[in-house]
């Protein structure tokens, strides 16, 4: 490692007891994914089906109304749809029929199942598999599950990936599949730097289109770029790819060890490594110093949100010199978490799932200097005096790798240095 | 089973959310799973309320659902007590919890708690939020209201406001100042700001103020019936609803304390010469019912338009709405479906839009100004000064509203002469507003050949008529001259105008006489 990122530490996290309480949970469901997904799968439409509920939740999550045509929708279910399933799914048929006839332009249809949709067991991979027949070859209709008594957030994303893996062609090619929605602006980087060492082809999930996507088999290996993605992790390797582990890329050190994970797997000399990474490197160094410098020995409290929280907080304790307090995951999956786990030094309370009221009262304890939580906490929070970050910008955007290693440390500086801003002359006027 | 790309109103149990936060020292208990807590923000991020909603929210999953999610909502019940310790609570299950059919309000009533517990029975899968908002304020104040004895001075109520509505905050201001220089106090408002124990002595008013029938209506008629206690039916909104108003509530309360009405601008700002380019100016209303109602009064009788189509989404209001439309010889539009309000708009091609923030969009794609006149709110219908509807500050801030959205009185002369000036030309819009630029492209991305079909007839400015009427090159070019805030009702007479007269192809000749045909 370089000079200026601490040694591993002799325990990380990975062994640390970890809090579990249950209670009241204070998270977006997996529908939200949508709200991404819709952008980046170009030719795909996402239709709920679900409730009034599903369809607010949408609208209130997409900031009210930023996109003119949304490739994504509800059919709400009403009561009539509730009485017998039969008739639930001639609606259903119906409905898919006249949304097809509206955009002719979509290849990929994702039914997405809701909280209602699951407890009155309506069955969606049925559905998926006869519309698929119907509306084969021009589309493809695929099905997963956004609920909130299934997924949290981010999970929805994986869901809706861990769907497509079964589809996907087999191949036998040896390749690399990079797996997780980014930012395009992002995978560009990332795929320019992959080039530069010389690994290749390589390949991501999601594709743009459909007509991009590519064959999966025991060749194939894949990296993640997001920690939220455990079932897609387990359909490839079901499919017989293998997953090369290792810290997600945040920050120069995350992006570093994610890299040489790669290029470890791909047999790239250690002097091509070295010759590609060195500057990006120093620039990302360079970066986080200068847009860190507000975050230097301050405390820091983690809200369970976005499943971005531990590599985040391994990214701000050794790169950004904080201190976590808490570290709150929605769920841990040891596979895909370790490696950011051994890296983050002991210290910070582990928790797992939620319950929020007791989780506000240790937050209103420790008084960290920076609280990372949801928006339903955030002017709350910040009403009593607390600094917060929301979570939700840390998944839209664009946070990865090298050139964005300066970016994110001051997504997380600036209510610190906004806060040093206003309040001196506040108080003045006072 | 209904597709829907945006929606007006949320669940039910959001309407009621929207009580609760309004008031003080009540607490919902809500049977929901996790998901349903993005409703949080709804109230701390679009209204920016420094504290959480207080709902407490079961949060049960998937594997809770073979076990006991009975259990599961009273322990939620009992710590919601145990760590806020309300006055009152109200109980109730989000369209999920419906399913399951645990009955939360039977579940409480069993658990002996020693305070009031009202339960809500909120059918998800019929009803919208302001029913949900209605009938639990209804329920409130049926459990909670105790006939009592009158003040001595002539008081009211203010019924109605909640919680994300739009401008409640400044509206009771507004009205609560005007009552009071009637002479009126004002004994509660409710549900906003007021606590159970407030709710309690509502009995005390001579009368109510029925201020957003949307949310108060139940409750209005409830206390009339029961205290005696007459309501106002006039949603003082514009200069001429808040002269009735003042009249109603002279008539209800015997008050002639006189009025002074200097701070009204509204009449002489419509009435100044820089107001003549109003006139006639085509507008659709669109929005909730009582907003629509008292919009297209202003919009004719107050600010010189044309009321071109109006309708409402909320249902419950179809009744008056479509009686109003019809004093306007119109048909009013009554749906929730933003997909057909669209086609609406498209098809009458109005000059200016009045409508919600979904109106907006419409009208950002098709190239029209909107003024956002009704919920759904949005983070922009919190403005951080005082800004209400009500009164005849209300009227002031309408006009101001309605208006700046529009090009204005010299500039529109002055861009049908500088038509060529390489930055202030039509195509770039009001000088003052860069927001609205003219016809927005339908599809974004284009993807397959049928989707660029589909998008070459989308691009046009505005659809051919029927797909019958062909504009010839000349006519059109000579289209394309006139400034696009008229170039809409252009085409539009000019198409009826051909189609009246049977003609299939629109010549230069055509587009002059029927311009002739339509002047004014």
């Amino acid at each position: 490692m370089t000079e200026q990122t601490p040694p591993p530490p002799t325990t990380g996290c990975r062994t640390a007891p970890v809090l579990k309480q249950r209670g009241q949970r204070e998270v977006f469901c997996g529908l939200t994914g949508i709200i991404w997904l819709h952008r980046k799968i170009q030719d795909a439409f996402f239709l709920v089906v679900g409730s009034r509920t599903c369809a607010h939740l949408l609208q209130s999550a997409a900031g009210v109304m930023i996109f003119a045509e949304p490739r994504f929708g509800t059919a709400i279910l009403e009561e009539s749809d509730l009485a017998g399933l039969n008739d639930a799914h001639a609606e259903l048929d119906r409905t898919v029929e006249q949304l097809l006839a509206r955009r002719p332009d979509i290849r990929q249809l994702f039914l997405v199942g809701s909280c209602p949709s699951e407890v009155i067991k309506l069955d969606l991979s049925r559905a998926a598999e006869r519309l698929t027949q119907q509306f084969a070859p021009k589309v493809r209709v695929l099905e997963y599950s956004g609920s909130g008594i299934e997924t949290t957030f981010t999970q929805g994303e994986d869901a809706c990936l861990a769907a497509m893996v079964p589809v996907l062609p087999s191949s036998d090619t040896r390749e690399l599949l990079v797996v997780g929605a980014l930012p395009d602006v992002v995978e560009d980087q990332m795929l320019g730097l992959l080039a530069d060492l010389g690994v290749g082809p390589v390949r991501v999930l999601p594709a743009h289109r459909i007509d991009d996507e590519v064959g999966i088999g025991p060749n194939t290996v894949f990296a993640l770029t997001q920690p939220f993605l455990g079932e897609t992790h387990a359909a490839l390797e079901r499919r017989g790819a293998r997953h090369i582990a290792a810290p997600f890329p945040f920050g120069e050190e995350g992006t570093t060890a994610w890299l040489a994970a790669i290029a470890a797997a791909f047999d790239v000399p250690e002097e091509t490594f070295t010759r590609v990474t060195e500057a990006p490197r120093r620039r990302a160094r360079a970066a986080i110093a200068q847009a860190a410098a507000p975050l230097r020995n301050k405390s820091v409290f983690f809200f369970p949100d976005s499943q971005l929280e531990v590599p985040l907080a391994r990214f701000l304790t050794r790169e950004c010199a904080m201190s976590a307090v808490e570290v709150g995951m929605p769920y841990i999956h040891d596979a895909i978490h370790g490696p950011d786990l051994d890296l983050l030094p002991q210290g910070p309370q582990i928790s797992e799932g939620q319950d929020v009221d007791l989780q506000l009262d240790r937050c209103r304890a420790a008084r960290p200097d920076l609280t990372v939580c949801g928006l339903g906490l955030a002017n709350p929070l910040e009403a009593e005096g607390l600094s917060t970050k929301w979570a939700i910008e840390l998944v839209f955007t664009p946070v990865h790798f090298y050139e964005q290693a300066g970016d994110l440390a001051s997504l997380f500086a600036r209510p610190l240095r906004r806060k040093a801003i206003l309040s001196p002359r506040v108080e003045a006027a006072e | 089973m209904k597709l829907t790309v945006w929606t007006y109103e949320g669940p039910p149990h959001v309407g009621a959310m929207r009580v609760a936060t309004g008031m003080k020292g009540l607490h919902y208990v809500l049977h929901a799973p996790q998901g349903d807590t993005y409703a949080d923000l709804l109230f701390t991020m679009i209204e920016r309320r420094d504290h959480r909603p207080p709902v407490t929210y079961t949060t049960f999953q998937a594997r809770d659902l073979g076990s006991d999610t009975a259990g599961l909502f009273k322990k939620a019940c009992q710590d919601a007590y145990d760590r806020f310790r309300p006055e009152a609570i109200i109980v109730g299950a989000s369209c999920t919890a419906e399913l399951i059919q645990d009955d939360p309000g039977g579940l409480a009533e069993t658990m002996g708690l020693p305070i009031p517990v009202i339960p809500l029975e909120l059918p998800s899968y019929q009803r919208k939020e302001n029913f949900g908002a209605d009938e639990t304020f209804f329920q409130i104040v049926r459990h909670l209201a105790r006939p009592m004895e009158r003040t001595a001075r002539v008081s009211c109520n203010l019924l109605g406001p909640t919680a994300l509505g739009f401008r409640h905050r400044d509206d009771v201001a507004e009205i609560t100042n005007l009552l009071y220089e009637l002479g009126i106090e004002v004994n509660v408002t409710a549900p906003m700001g007021a606590t159970p124990s407030d709710i309690a002595r509502m009995g005390q008013a001579h009368f109510n103020v029925l201020l957003y029938p949307e949310t108060g209506e139940q409750a209005a008629r409830y206390c009339e019936r029961t205290f005696g206690q007459p309501y106002t039916k006039v949603v003082p909104i514009g200069t001429g609803a808040t002269h009735d108003f003042i009249a109603e509530v002279r008539a209800l309360s015997g008050s002639d304390a006189p009025l002074d009405t200097n701070r009204l601008r509204q009449t002489w700002w419509s009435a100044s010469v820089d107001s003549t380019y109003l006139t006639g100016k085509r507008v659709f209303i669109f929005g909730d019912g009582s907003h629509v109602l008292t919009a297209a009064r202003i919009a004719r009788d107050e600010m010189g338009f044309e009321v071109a189509g109006m309708g409402c989404y909320n249902r419950e209001f179809a009744r008056p709405v479509r009686a109003l439309a019809r004093a306007y010889g119109l048909e009013a539009l009554i749906t929730d479906d933003y997909l057909e309000v669209e086609r609406t708009v498209e098809a009458l091609q109005p000059e200016m839009i009045l409508g919600t923030q979904m109106e907006r969009h419409i009208g950002k794609r098709l190239g029209i100004p909107c003024a956002v006149i009704s919920a759904p709110v949005h983070v922009q219908d919190f403005p951080a000064r005082y800004s209400p509807q009500m009164g005849f500050e209300g009227a002031n801030v309408i006009f101001d509203t309605w208006v700046h959205p529009l090009v204005m009185g010299l500039e529109e002369h002055l861009l049908h002469m500088f038509r060529e000036d390489f930055e202030f030309n039509d195509a770039a819009g009001p000088s003052h507003h860069g927001g609205h630029a003219p016809a927005v492209r339908l599809h974004p991305e284009p993807a397959s050949a049928a989707a660029q079909a589909h998008m070459d007839h989308a691009d046009r400015e505005q659809p051919v008529a029927g797909g019958e009427v062909i504009w010839l090159d000349r006519a059109e070019r000579e289209l394309k001259k006139i400034p696009f805030f008229v170039r809409g009702k252009a085409r539009r007479n000019t198409e009826s105008y051909a189609a009246e007269r049977g003609l299939r192809e629109i010549s230069l000749d055509t587009l002059y006489e029927a311009k002739a045909h339509f002047a004014r």
